[in-house]
């Protein structure tokens, strides 16, 4: 176990915190978007596939980590469409007729 | 000496957390959401961007490769999809996820399975995100209609899924302790067969909860993936998947108990209980249910002070939410006023039924959810349910029924009640709905749109 690892395990405990204080806010109205926009945000997974891909050596580790990013980059960019579309439907400046 | 592109690259991540933290708190509010999601988007942009300029990293043409399929694949498709199925669309791109995370620990788990602590974190990370994958493409199947969504049940199915799970474990430690990767293929193999066998008796109505599961589950896998990756020679990217999967891994954990306390089971209930397997027989029901025609319901509805509507999974099936739209706005024109119960576990995901409605352009100021206006239900005149079921059975109220204890829409107070429904059969949970057979209810059969269609069309002549 390096100090290293450590340090993450107790930034880990901090952001589990963060992540319920911020999420027990949200009305049911957006809970949809709350879950596709956290779907979303583990979307980082495509950097861990990009490194994992970046350092790989044999061509086993080659095709295991091009399917970590075609997943990833599905997961992030199918994450951020979906989201982005319901809260579209949520903005009332882009709505005719609706109360201002 | 340190490069340059370290730290460039570390103040991208620390700067995207930021963003990251403060676009899921915009959430908290209708009105900033978007500006949120659009911030967060850019910062995963350009925090994916950066990551290429760590040192050691090679390999940028099958990088760029698998970003452009994987972009553009998960692009269109999120594009071109119906708003209906929503559901569907975030189990996928979650399942996506998870398998990203299973790939990351495999190709870890090769590299560096003589190093216990991250082979350890690897193994952890490889068991939740393979579930997390196979079980959300199930969860797509079954949501998509391509596979039965009542639960799929067998003899013996949970002892059989835990033995393979543990059979996959004894797999997983093997290959540990002896060092030979080899044993991961099995490994594998068997834990997403485990995530089939997991979704596979889960039901469609209980989908609100899985969905935000599963959700958490991809997001705890990239956090240990991330924890693996603070072991390995490129730390920096590994507190980014740390920080952003616990959060997504304490959001998915919340929505995931919050679904499961409106449904008033546990999660254990939920994922394990095969509900609606079985339907309630015995039970036989007082009175009969009397039909209506779409015109004496339009004119009971034009002459009401107010109308709650209550929308259901039959609703988003029907695809009946622009109608639906048109039926409100015809009674406010008329004077009455027209409000819609939202139950928080009402169709396929947490939100559904509000997603749909803003779909057709109604104003989030006319929807409440279950608190806010169950009290209102006594005084009110007509309350029109529209493909929905197990969420206003009064059965949730006696004891003994499988329902019991279910906070509901207590529609039956109402002074009318008008159901809308295709056909006389039972809810999801497989229970008869009493309110169905009360005195002042009557049924409208049809399909959600056909049938509110008929009531526009009905009141356009009045």
């Amino acid at each position: 176990m390096t100090a290293d690892l450590w340090t993450a395990f107790y930034i880990a405990i901090l952001t589990a915190f963060v992540g319920y204080e911020v999420i027990s806010r949200v009305p049911v109205l957006l809970h949809t978007p709350l879950m596709s926009g956290s779907n979303f945000i583990h979307g980082i997974v495509l950097v861990g596939g990009i490194v994992v891909l970046g350092l790989a050596t044999t061509s086993l580790e080659e095709a295991i980590g091009l399917v970590a990013v075609i997943m990833g980059a599905m997961n992030v960019t199918g994450g951020y469409v979906v989201t982005e579309r319901i809260l579209a439907m949520f903005d009332r400046s882009k709505k005719k007729g609706g109360p201002p | 000496m340190i490069a340059w592109q370290t730290p460039l690259v570390d103040g991208v991540y620390v700067l995207a957390i930021l963003v990251f933290v403060l676009g899921l708190r915009s959430m908290s509010s209708p009105t900033t959401a978007r500006r949120g999601i659009v911030l967060a988007g850019v910062a995963m942009l350009v925090a994916v961007a950066v990551t290429v300029l760590l040192p050691g990293i090679s390999n940028f043409g099958l990088i760029a490769l698998g970003v452009i399929i994987g972009g553009l694949a998960g692009w269109y498709w999120a594009r071109v999809v119906q708003m209906t199925a929503m559901p569907q669309m975030v189990a996928i791109f979650n399942g996506m996820g998870g398998g990203a995370a299973g790939a990351i620990a495999a190709v870890e788990l090769l590299v560096a399975l003589g190093n216990p602590v991250t082979a350890g974190l690897s193994l952890a990370g490889a068991i939740i995100g393979s579930v997390s994958i196979a079980g959300s493409i199930i969860a797509f199947l079954k949501l998509q209609g391509w596979l039965r969504s009542k639960p799929i049940v067998f003899p013996v199915q949970q002892p059989l899924n835990l033995t393979v799970l543990a059979v996959a474990l004894a797999f997983g430690g093997y290959a540990a302790y002896t060092v030979q990767t080899f044993w991961l293929l099995p490994f594998f193999v068997l834990l997403l067969l485990f995530g089939i066998l997991f979704a596979l008796p889960i039901g469609g109505a209980d989908m609100p909860v899985v969905i935000s599961l599963f959700n958490a589950f991809t997001g705890i896998a990239v956090a240990l993936d991330g924890f693996a990756l603070v072991n390995g020679p490129l730390g920096d990217a590994g507190y980014a998947l740390v920080i952003a999967g616990t959060l997504v891994g304490a959001a998915g954990s919340l929505l995931t108990l919050l679904m499961a306390k409106a449904m008033n089971r546990s999660v254990g209930n939920v994922l394990f209980g095969a509900f609606g397997a079985t339907e309630e027989t015995g039970t036989t029901m007082q009175g009969s249910m009397k039909p209506i025609d779409a015109e004496s319901a339009a004119v009971e509805m034009a002459y009401a002070n107010e109308v709650i509507i209550v929308p259901g999974y039959g609703m988003a099936v029907a695809q009946a939410q622009q109608k639906v739209k048109e039926l409100a706005d015809l009674l406010e024109s008329k004077g009455v006023t027209v409000k819609f119960a939202i139950h928080p576990v009402a169709g396929r995901m947490p939100g559904h039924m509000n997603v749909l409605l803003a779909e057709a352009g109604i104003s989030y100021d006319k929807l409440f959810d279950r608190d806010e206006i169950n009290s209102e239900f006594p005084t009110v005149d007509v309350a029109l349910v529209i493909g929905a079921n197990d969420v206003v059975n009064p059965a949730a109220h006696r004891q003994g029924s499988a329902l019991f204890g279910m906070p509901i829409l207590d529609v039956d107070q109402a002074h009318n009640v008008i159901v809308i429904k295709r056909g006389q059969g039972k809810g999801f949970a497989g229970i008869e709905n009493d309110l169905f057979y009360k005195e002042n209810t009557r049924m409208l059969y049809g399909d959600a749109q056909a049938a509110v269609g008929q009531l526009v069309a009905a009141l356009k002549k009045s």
